[in-house]
């Protein structure tokens, strides 16, 4: 088993956020989360990079409870890759990729040319060596996840957690995404990524994981889980599910009005 | 290693060498300039004889004395303590200025952003109100501005929410305490000898400065300067933000709390011993940014040594456009402001 939150309860002052969340993920499995805004995706995030301590429960990482190891222990071994953003300074691809391996030095040193090389192999992973010498802010959002990506397979920690990875790309740069975090998956990563598309963990993901009012609303393989009766208590919506040969397509019911 | 991995590092250290070679051009043209007219290759000379009964190696290696007494006097009694303080003080800040916007993220910071200056005006203001001698203006200045930090670590310490913005605002209150105690400090003062003296405090200069100064100043600036080089790699990480470094395995408190106190004791050295010196800290950092790019491993070297060229030819203007000195405080302004300007509505290049 690779990650395992168990009985996860978390509150801001006295609003409760996340209510007796549990869910295990093994090694190499995509587990997409699902849920409506403000249900308490980051704050799940939040809790198992250790940034925020104060709940109540177990979050263990192969064995190890998250909470107690230091920064540098968990950066070892879970990967977080943030929504695109601009930094406030302008680094080169090659610098931000190169940071992932961080943990693995002095924090009184730089990297040297062993880490160096762990950087350039992360970026020829995804094929974005040619962007190596250019500037962060200045590629496309698209690029920007895969820079994020390959910083987290520099960090070379098997646990990956996206927070909605696809959220400000275009059509084309989602779906690459996904697959280039399936074909991660195949390699043995294991993967945690919110998204607001269940389309997508249709497509990509294993398994699924839907909160609901801070509470574990569904929690299994894909395909079982996802349903129109979970997906109307979710975004409270209609919606069809059609069966095609290249597997199922969710479908809003869009009412219309239609002439007598 | 790939051909393409080495770009950014040959570059750095071609940017770095120049960099290190002008400051050397600067404060060897430095001495030759004054009222008191030293030919260049006296200075050399001269410098390198210091140098050699300094190390004891003249008896290995003499040398003919070809300069006067008056040169020797001039050169290393008058303006060498000036002249290396202006690089030891223009190091300082820029240094500092850089790891306080890196900190904060956000290329608007300066090394006053938590106060420090206004502690150090406090304490100099006061101990001149109570007719110290210069030695105490200047502990009492240095004592002021690490008084500040301390109140304002306090202060962030107990307030809920993000850590940087409560330092931050810890760090405005602080200062405007601190800057309406100077004022009030200043309207006691005796009008004919003590306000005068505060005011010009205030505008920052290093015409004042004795040989022996320099290894006061120069033990906290290097106690504080090491560190920070040291954590350049950090600086990157914590400029990306708090959970973002946190994630890379940054143990994000320690390493900004280590920083902050470096750049605060580097700044309270700078700011006790030549005054309240504005604009080097923030213009350096964004100057050597369009150089030499974000990454600090290159960044704070690189401000060090632009910081201190800088410094050094704003202090020769200083002491040499007018008859009447004009206070450094004054000039890095009057310069600074414009240059920055220029920089920022320059068209941008990438890095």
């Amino acid at each position: 088993m690779s990650l395992s939150v168990s009985h996860l309860t978390f509150a801001y002052d006295k609003t409760p956020v996340l209510n007796d969340v549990s869910f295990t993920l093994g090694e190499g499995t995509l587990l997409a989360i699902l849920g409506p805004n403000g249900v308490g995706k980051t704050t799940l995030f939040r809790c198992i990079l250790g940034e925020q301590k104060r709940y109540s429960g177990t979050i263990e990482i192969d064995g190890a409870e998250t909470k107690a190891l230091s920064a540098r222990a968990l950066a070892h071994r879970i990967a977080y890759i943030p929504q695109t953003h601009a930094p406030a300074f302008r680094f080169s691809v090659r610098d931000m990729v190169l940071m992932g391996t961080t943990h693995r030095i002095s924090p009184l040193s730089a990297p040297k040319a062993k880490e160096q090389a762990i950087a350039e192999e992360a970026m020829a992973r995804l094929g974005i060596e040619t962007l190596a010498d250019k500037d962060f802010s200045r590629i496309s959002g698209g690029e920007q996840q895969l820079v994020y990506i390959a910083r987290a397979l520099a960090q070379q920690a098997k646990t990956l957690l996206m927070d909605e990875p696809t959220s400000s790309l275009d059509y084309g740069n989602q779906l690459s995404v996904l697959s280039t975090v399936r074909e991660l998956t195949r390699e043995g990563y294991t993967v945690l990524l919110s998204t607001h598309n269940p389309q997508h963990a249709l497509w990509y993901a294993d398994e699924i994981l839907a909160l609901h009012n801070g509470g574990v609303a569904a929690n299994g393989a894909a395909k079982e889980q996802l349903t129109p009766e979970l997906l109307r208590t979710l975004y409270g919506t209609d919606i069809r599910l059609l069966d095609t040969d290249s597997g199922p397509v969710i479908l809003p019911e869009i009412h219309q009005e239609e002439p007598k | 290693m790939r051909k393409t991995g080495n770009t950014g590092t040959k570059r750095r250290v071609t940017v770095l060498l120049l960099s290190g070679a002008v400051l050397v051009l600067v404060f060897l043209f430095s001495f030759s300039i004054g009222r008191y007219g030293v030919p260049a290759l006296e200075v050399v000379r001269i410098l390198f004889h210091r140098f050699l009964t300094l190390t004891g190696l003249d008896r290995v290696l003499p040398m003919a004395v070809t300069w006067t007494a008056e040169m020797e006097t001039v050169v290393i009694n008058i303006r060498l303590p000036r002249i290396v303080m202006a690089c030891l003080v223009g190091c300082s800040l820029s240094a500092a200025g850089a790891a306080f916007q890196g900190v904060f993220q956000n290329p608007m910071a300066s090394p006053d952003i938590l106060g420090a200056s206004s502690g150090a005006a406090f304490g100099a203001a006061l101990a001149i109100l109570l007719g110290a001698s210069a030695r105490l203006i200047t502990a009492a200045a240095f004592c002021g501005s690490i008084l500040t930090i301390l109140l304002v670590f306090l202060v962030a310490q107990r307030a809920p929410g993000m850590k940087v913005v409560n330092l931050i605002l810890g760090g405005i209150m602080v200062g405007s305490l601190f800057n309406a105690g100077t004022s009030y400090l200043k309207l006691v003062a005796d009008p004919s000898n003590q306000l005068p003296q505060i005011t010009y405090w205030l505008m920052g200069s290093l015409s004042g400065t004795k040989l022996k100064d320099l290894p006061l100043a120069a033990l906290p600036m290097a106690i504080g300067l090491v560190p920070l080089l040291l954590l350049r790699w950090q600086l990157n990480l914590l400029s990306l933000g708090e959970s973002e470094a946190k994630a890379l395995g940054v143990h994000t408190e320690l390493v900004r709390t280590v920083l902050i106190v470096c750049a605060t004791l580097v700044t309270a050295a700078s700011v006790s011993f030549s005054g309240m010196i504005g604009w080097v800290g923030l213009v350096i950092p964004h100057l050597c940014r369009k150089l030499i790019g974000s990454d600090h491993r290159g960044l704070l070297p690189c401000s060090m040594l632009i910081g201190a060229t800088f410094l050094l030819l704003v202090d020769d203007v200083s002491r040499n456009l007018l008859a009447v000195e004009i206070p450094i405080g004054i000039l890095t302004a009057v310069i600074g402001a414009p240059f920055f300007l220029y920089l920022i509505t320059r068209k941008e290049k990438t890095i």
